[in-house]
């Protein structure tokens, strides 16, 4: 896309994107070659000198037993941040969008979690499940089902898990609720004319009609819970027990900045950027296609 | 709404009531948690379900820092606060002015390497910095960054989402503008101060107010970045808090916790109507 009119200049052009230039040059692209190159190096463990090691970080990592779990415990706990956290903000949605008063006192106080940071959100959620005192922790054990996240790895998932979802409930219903105002209230109306219910005409009309919402929302659900939940589960568990809550990004950090092993850090760093263009790019296909909708 | 069905009216409201109340009930519970005493909180199984009288004490020893019930001495989170505000203040508005300037020249002018430069920027929306934490780190303790603003905050600066927006922005204000601006007399930089400037209010202010609570919310390149207890973001001072204490006074973890989060919620809340508009049409 052009602009028809432009204004002409040698020099102007150059300098205004000559801040934004330097700034993505020197903390962006600079470090990104950086890990690619220090993928394919390996550092003595005083980190004076590096030598040339082809693959071997990356089929280090193909062999490292942990790091392959640590997919697994992505996948997991990515897949139920996302359709956990859209299920109930769609709901939540759904109910909003049928309410005629109040709308904008309830989208007021649903919006709010989106500017808690994720740490202040896994200290919340660890104070209401922590033993012995914790709210919720205490109300669970008075109906038989002993809660302890600290050596039970269902448990501390399902906390990481509750805390990241409670935090994405603002973003995911905002979208939902703009997806669901721009539904042609005719379709709705014709629907029912012909006798369809609420229920029917939700999974018949409006489901598939949100679909593009729905499968933006994965898309950047996925990616949230791939980075931005690092603080959370810093704060929570620690990536324990064991290594059960250990996802990519934490053992990015753990490898690189308390192992010390940078050259596998960077190759596990360089795996996340071909996963998230990856992502991208997927979702930018997605995007095109849309446009026929 | 298609139809009038009063039960389901009723029920719809039921049901928001609930999810609000579970929403908030995290942070009804801090608030409580924060205005006991340690002791209290300590004893209790479970916890008191409405508020103690120790809420002023507490929040003054979380602002001013001193020692807790337990002997263990808390930092002043003041300071804090004042080390997020400014670093969130200098993400926003450092991010806005760059993008403004770099999506006016991507957009306005013709000049060679022009597609170059929109990909070379496009390509920074799609890698967080927690991707390439390692190699920036370095590059910021070589430059000498560590412990100070310009190291906390200018790493997180280069990421091109608000150029992307602003692009998109400016490809939809009429060219006729420009050519009323040519006819009399006006040069770019005039153009972009009086006709452009103005326009962009309304995405600014969405920018700012998603940008500032991206800043105010950073917490792993802070936690690499700053080793100085003066340059600690309040989000650190939360981790401080219950990271390695086998005792902790969780009426101070949460009154820190409560007043880490007020100012970034009054953010939102308070341009809640921009901020609404410009994330639903910026991410699409």
């Amino acid at each position: 896309m052009d602009k028809r009119v432009q204004f002409r200049s040698t020099w102007l052009p150059w300098v205004l994107i000559a801040p934004q230039m330097a700034v993505i040059g020197v903390f962006f692209f600079w470090p990104a070659a950086q890990a690619l190159f220090q993928s394919l190096t390996q550092q003595d463990a005083f980190g004076t000198s590096s030598e040339f090691v082809g693959w071997l970080n990356f089929e280090r990592l193909w062999e490292d037993a942990t790091y392959l779990a640590s997919f697994k415990t992505t996948a997991v706990f990515s897949l139920l941040v996302a359709v956990l956290g859209l299920s109930v903000s769609l709901g939540l949605a759904v109910l909003a969008n049928r309410v005629v008063h109040g709308a904008m006192f309830y989208k007021t106080l649903l919006i709010w979690p989106y500017a808690v940071a994720p740490v202040a959100a896994g200290v919340l959620w660890l104070f209401m499940f922590n033993s012995p005192m914790g709210v919720v922790s205490h109300a669970l054990r008075a109906w038989g089902l002993p809660w302890d996240h600290l050596l039970n790895a269902e448990d501390a998932m399902a906390l990481v898990v509750l805390a990241a979802v409670w935090k994405q409930i603002s973003y995911n219903f905002l979208f939902f609720l703009a997806g669901l105002q721009s539904i042609p209230k005719s379709l709705i109306e014709a629907a029912a004319i012909d006798g369809a219910g609420p229920v029917r005409r939700f999974w018949t009309i409006v489901f598939p009609l949100l679909s593009p919402t729905t499968f933006f929302l994965l898309v950047i659900n996925v990616v949230y819970a791939f980075f931005d939940t690092f603080a959370i589960i810093d704060a929570v568990t620690h990536g324990g027990p064991g290594k059960d809550t250990a996802i990519l990004v934490y053992k990015v950090y753990y490898d690189g900045f308390k192992a010390m092993d940078l050259g596998g850090s960077a190759a596990q760093s360089v795996v996340l950027m071909a996963i998230v263009i990856a992502l991208t790019v997927v979702q930018f296909r997605f995007i095109e296609k849309k446009v026929q909708y | 709404m298609v139809e009038r069905r009063p039960v389901l009216t009723v029920l719809t409201h039921l049901l928001l009531l609930l999810g609000v109340m579970i929403v908030a009930f995290p942070v009804y519970l801090a608030w409580v948690a924060s205005t006991h005493t340690a002791g209290t909180i300590a004893q209790s199984v479970p916890l008191p379900l409405l508020p103690g009288e120790h809420g002023l004490d507490n929040y003054a020893l979380a602002l001013l820092g001193g020692v807790g019930e337990s002997g263990s001495r808390y930092p002043a989170t003041l300071p804090m606060l004042g080390v997020s505000l400014a670093s969130a203040l200098i993400i926003s508005l450092g991010k806005i002015a760059i993008s403004l300037l770099s999506a006016f020249a991507i957009v306005y002018f013709r000049f060679p390497l022009r597609q170059m430069v929109f990909w070379l920027v496009f390509v920074t929306l799609m890698l967080p910095v927690e991707v390439r934490i390692g190699p920036t780190y370095q590059v910021v303790a070589d430059l000498g960054l560590l412990n100070t603003y310009a190291g906390l905050t200018v790493p997180l600066i280069a990421s091109a989402t608000a150029t992307f927006l602003f692009r998109q922005f400016f490809l939809t204000v009429p060219d006729e503008l420009v050519e009323a601006a040519r006819i009399d007399g006006a040069g770019p930089m005039r153009f972009f101060r009086d006709v452009l400037l103005p326009l962009s209010a309304t995405p600014m202010a969405a920018l700012f107010v998603i940008q500032f609570i991206y800043g105010w919310n950073q917490y792993l390149w802070p936690l690499l970045v700053t080793t100085d207890e003066s340059m600690y973001p309040i989000v650190l001072g939360i981790k401080r808090l219950i990271a390695g204490e086998v005792y902790t006074d969780w009426n101070i973890v949460m009154a820190v916790t409560l007043l880490a989060m007020l100012p970034p919620a009054a953010v939102v809340i308070g341009m809640q109507k921009w901020f609404v508009k410009g994330l639903v049409d910026t991410e699409k």
